[in-house]
């Protein structure tokens, strides 16, 4: 047993931010989901809101990627 | 680093193929030193160049391969800003595709095998998110003048929640830049080291096949995020570029 109990931490950390990443992924899937479900209702209209779709999952992403920074700012910063 | 050994002879090093080396001898790197990073800037630059500039200089009625490719991203790109900018976005056309064909050519020539993927860094992503950030405050304040803190001070909601809506707005105008480069450098330094890390199970022989289907599957789909990814940041250029032309909601 060595090393000291801030790098323990700080390694428990980056593992818990991993949850962070799960969640965008529900994110990003419940985004997909619905714009499926609505483009299955309505088909002639789902080519023009394909711009919306990934505008609307580059936001969910975008959460999940901040759980990423911490990782990274925990590795390498901290 | 947080690379260790894993025991049984197995190495994985999946973030080595990050690092930045001068391209000649060995010295300490300056911002002068050309490295690996230079030499695929430069490269996807002339690719960019070399599709566009080259590949629709026939300007045949029936295009051939470069010059499809070129009309599709040109096409592409003009839509995408027509869509969400309007018509007056068009006349940040050019920066628009440049940043577009840029990207993605840095995504793809990343997938080139040895190669050294420029995006994965947050420095050259921070620089073009910094570059969109900036252009778009500009743009703002120069077309809307004091009009433009609109953006913030949302008038179609209620009065009472109008200061939580403003210290929302501005914490998430601030963090554009942030997200936009995240989010580029993040999927490509994810992508390539889960492709190494399958790479390195190939050492095992019980679990080669799989791996290499794997690695195989990943590229593809890595092939599809090096699109995506320089499709994304340019939509939310232009959906930054609209607040900055049209910013009361």
């Amino acid at each position: 047993m060595e090393g000291n109990i801030g790098e323990l931490g700080q390694y428990i950390g980056v593992g818990l931010t991993a949850f962070g990443m799960g969640f965008a992924a529900l994110g990003v899937g419940n985004v997909a989901g619905n714009f499926l479900a609505g483009a299955l209702r309505n088909p002639s209209a789902a080519a023009s809101q394909t711009a919306t779709l990934f505008i609307g999952m580059a936001f969910a992403e975008a959460l999940g990627i901040f759980s990423f920074l911490v990782a990274l700012l925990l590795m390498f910063a901290v | 680093m947080a690379t260790e050994e894993t025991g049984g002879g197995l190495e994985f090093h999946p973030m080595d193929q990050f690092v930045v080396s001068p391209l000649f001898g060995d010295g300490p790197v300056a911002w002068y030193t050309p490295t690996n990073v230079t030499l695929w800037l430069a490269l996807t630059a002339l690719a960019s160049i070399a599709v566009l500039v080259l590949g629709t200089r026939g300007r045949a009625i029936v295009p051939n391969r470069a010059q499809s490719v070129a009309e599709l991203a040109y096409g592409l790109v003009h839509k995408m800003i027509e869509d969400i900018a309007g018509k007056d976005g068009l006349r940040y056309f050019p920066y628009i595709l440049t940043l577009f064909m840029f990207i993605v050519f840095a995504n793809l020539l990343g997938l080139v095998p040895m190669a050294f993927t420029t995006t994965s860094h947050i420095a050259v992503t921070g620089v073009l998110a910094l570059a969109v950030f900036f252009g778009v405050t500009i743009i703002g304040f120069v077309k809307n003048g004091a009009h433009f803190l609109d953006l913030f001070w949302v008038r179609s909601a209620p009065l009472a929640v109008r200061p939580v809506l403003a210290v929302i707005e501005v914490i998430s105008y601030f963090v554009r830049p942030l997200s936009l480069s995240i989010r580029l450098a993040g999927n490509m330094i994810a992508g390539h080291a889960v492709i190494k890390v399958f790479a390195g199970f190939a050492a095992i022989a019980a679990v080669a096949p799989v791996a290499i289907i794997a690695v195989i599957g990943m590229y593809a789909f890595e092939v599809l995020v090096a699109i995506v990814q320089a499709y994304v940041f340019t939509i939310l250029t232009c959906v930054y570029l609209k607040d900055a032309l049209h910013p009361s909601h």
